[in-house]
């Protein structure tokens, strides 16, 4: 079975806002630089942040492509990590409650997290970046089988 | 008997008061608090005037806790009606709890020594749930009544008939009280302590007493302070000892057919219930400085924990198996609970040799096993930590790996319980091995959930 991906739009939304981000912090280090140190300077502040831009915009894509979850007969199967990859496999009958939470960002692009919770504090089944339709659907059938499989502790 | 037909009109539905010396053994504690409190505070005064005002403040607040307690003995009422065991209590907010038995987990006896005195005892009701007001508390009955009021309720919590006798426990295990003392003497902040002594001691002879210059009022100053640093460690952890004799004296596990009953205590005697069921992990523990002696800890994990550590009373409530135990009997008493799990992990679990590239010290500790119905994983650098998971409490199953071991094609492997204190941790496993482990241990967990229901 194939892992299913969070929308794009997730890849857009981290785009953005890492373009955002280095755009003011190019006009603060190239403002900074040219006033300690003139010309010279404001191309060192420049090419940091350049640098710094795009090493992040290659880390946040393999963080967006480490990303996918599986909804097997059983058990809701999430992975995620670039360089520290965790794969986490919840059994239906051990959720306690799903929860789907947007912040500001998430909201202008209509993305949002699905989170599960289970008895164990440890658990971090999370799953970002679905369109909220998706979520509303993900969260829906997963507290629908986390019924139909409920055990208890 | 007098006294256990009292209590017999609650159990049969009749509204019912606490024993009438519960405010006397309430207030043993309180008064406590106030005297000690309140006794230096006007000790320490020289000035008469003062003397009186602290005098009548201490007095104003014995009386309200006196007040108090009665009070909260007249308002408090209980009974058994049908199954449900049912609480009012409280002047200004009045409180009606309802306990349905059938979700007890488990009706523990707690009696702290003002309530020995007056041979009275807490009945404490332990429910499944995360309500405010979780757990149910009869504060005090007299022994007999706590005994003859906790074998009912167990019974209506198991669905039996009334009447029917507490099941008989079986002892399994004694914990011999010299031993108790000698383990909880030997910790390991002893050393740090000595060590502490040992620099003060080097600084000493370094410097002996001699003509008064500066570098030698320096190195008095310090050995001085380490001194001292080192008589409030030693407080500390006397404190500490006594504290662990105190609540695990006379430690003894008994075995009835409905879990394990345990009971300690020297000043306070508790008798706990721990439902099988409830058990979600085990774990053999072997202390640095026990291991000389070959003795060893086991500990149990409970759901009830994180609830009971908001109480603030995580320190009092059950979570040993045995306080201090030699390996064969710690490992006999895991073979009770565990039928068939091996208390001492051979070499075949152990991960691959390259695992010690990344686990140096802890490589030969490293080992894990599981069956159809039970997980076993030991870790541990300096002390060897063996945790026993049954699959059937398993909430989540998560493979992790980072640069290191990828590079070396391993990855760590942990199954997490509703329990909050540990987690079974295989660690270094083959990267292969543990894709396949994560599978078949979902697909066990999952036949062990069906049996178990």
């Amino acid at each position: 079975m194939e892992y299913r991906r969070p929308s794009p739009r997730m890849w857009l939304a981290r785009q953005t806002v890492l373009g955002l981000s280095s755009l003011i912090l190019l006009a603060v280090l190239g403002v900074a630089g040219a006033l300690l140190a003139g010309g010279g300077g404001a191309v060192i502040g420049i090419a940091v942040v350049l640098a710094f831009a795009i090493t992040s915009w290659f880390v946040e894509r393999g963080r967006y492509r480490s990303w996918g979850y599986l909804e097997r007969d059983e058990d809701l199967v999430v992975r995620r990590g670039l360089l520290f990859h965790r794969l986490t496999v919840v059994p239906f009958g051990r959720m306690q409650f799903v929860d789907v939470t947007a912040g500001p960002v998430d909201r202008l692009f209509d993305l949002a997290t699905v989170q599960l919770h289970t008895a164990a504090a440890a658990t971090d089944a999370r799953i970002p970046g679905l369109r909220s339709a998706d979520a509303a659907g993900l969260r829906d059938r997963l507290a629908q089988l986390g019924e139909a499989r409920a055990s208890g502790l | 008997m007098p006294a256990a037909s009292s209590q017999a009109p609650a159990l049969s539905g009749t509204w019912c008061r606490l024993h009438p010396f519960s405010p006397v053994a309430r207030i043993g504690i309180s008064l406590g608090v106030v005297l000690v409190i309140g006794l230096p505070t006007f000790a320490g005064q020289q000035t008469p005037s003062g003397q009186t005002v602290d005098l009548v403040v201490v007095c104003i607040a014995a009386v309200l806790v006196v007040a108090a307690a009665v009070v909260s003995w007249l308002v408090t009422r209980w009974r058994v009606v049908g199954d449900e065991l049912q609480i009012d209590t409280g002047l200004v907010y009045r409180q009606s709890l309802r306990f349905p038995l059938r979700r007890v987990q488990a009706v523990d006896i707690v009696a702290p020594l003002t309530a020995r005195i007056l041979g009275l005892a807490e009945v404490r009701i332990v429910s499944a749930g995360t309500g405010h007001h979780q757990h149910g508390h009869l504060a005090y009955l007299s022994n007999q009544d706590a005994a003859l009021v906790r074998a009912q309720l167990l019974a209506l919590a198991h669905g039996l008939a009334r009447e029917t006798p507490e099941p008989p426990a079986l002892p399994l295990f004694h914990v011999d009280n010299g031993r108790l003392i000698t383990a909880s003497l030997l910790r390991g902040p002893w050393l740090g302590l000595l060590l502490l002594l040992a620099i003060a001691a080097a600084l000493a002879a370094v410097n002996p007493g001699g003509p008064a210059g500066s570098a030698h009022r320096d190195s008095a100053e310090a050995v001085a302070s380490l001194v001292s640093a080192a008589v409030t460690g030693v407080l500390a952890l006397g404190l500490d000892v006594a504290r662990t004799v105190n609540g695990d004296f006379d430690f003894t596990v008994g075995e009835a057919p409905d879990g394990l009953r345990l009971h300690r205590g020297l000043l306070q005697k508790r008798h706990e219930t721990v439902p099988y069921g409830r058990i979600q992990a085990v774990r053999l523990l072997q202390p640095l400085l026990w291991r000389p002696f070959g003795w060893a800890r086991v500990e149990l994990d409970v759901a009830r924990q994180p609830e009971a550590r908001r109480q603030g009373e995580a320190r009092q409530l059950s979570h040993l198996l045995a306080p201090v135990a030699t390996l064969d009997q710690a490992r006999w008493l895991i073979g009770r609970l565990a039928p068939g799990v091996p208390a001492t992990l051979t070499r075949s679990g152990a991960p691959p040799r390259r695992a010690i590239l990344r686990a140096p010290l802890a490589y030969h500790y490293l080992s894990m096993w599981h069956d159809g119905r039970w997980l076993v994983t030991q870790t541990g650098r300096v002390r060897p930590a063996l945790v026993i998971v049954p699959l059937e409490k398993a909430q989540s199953i998560r493979l992790e790996s980072g640069p290191l071991l990828r590079a070396l094609r391993l990855a760590n492997l942990r199954v997490d319980t509703a329990g909050r204190r540990w987690v079974a941790e295989a660690l270094c496993r083959d990267e292969d091995e543990a894709n396949v482990l994560v599978e078949r241990l979902g697909g066990l967990a999952r036949q062990a959930r069906r049996l178990s229901w």
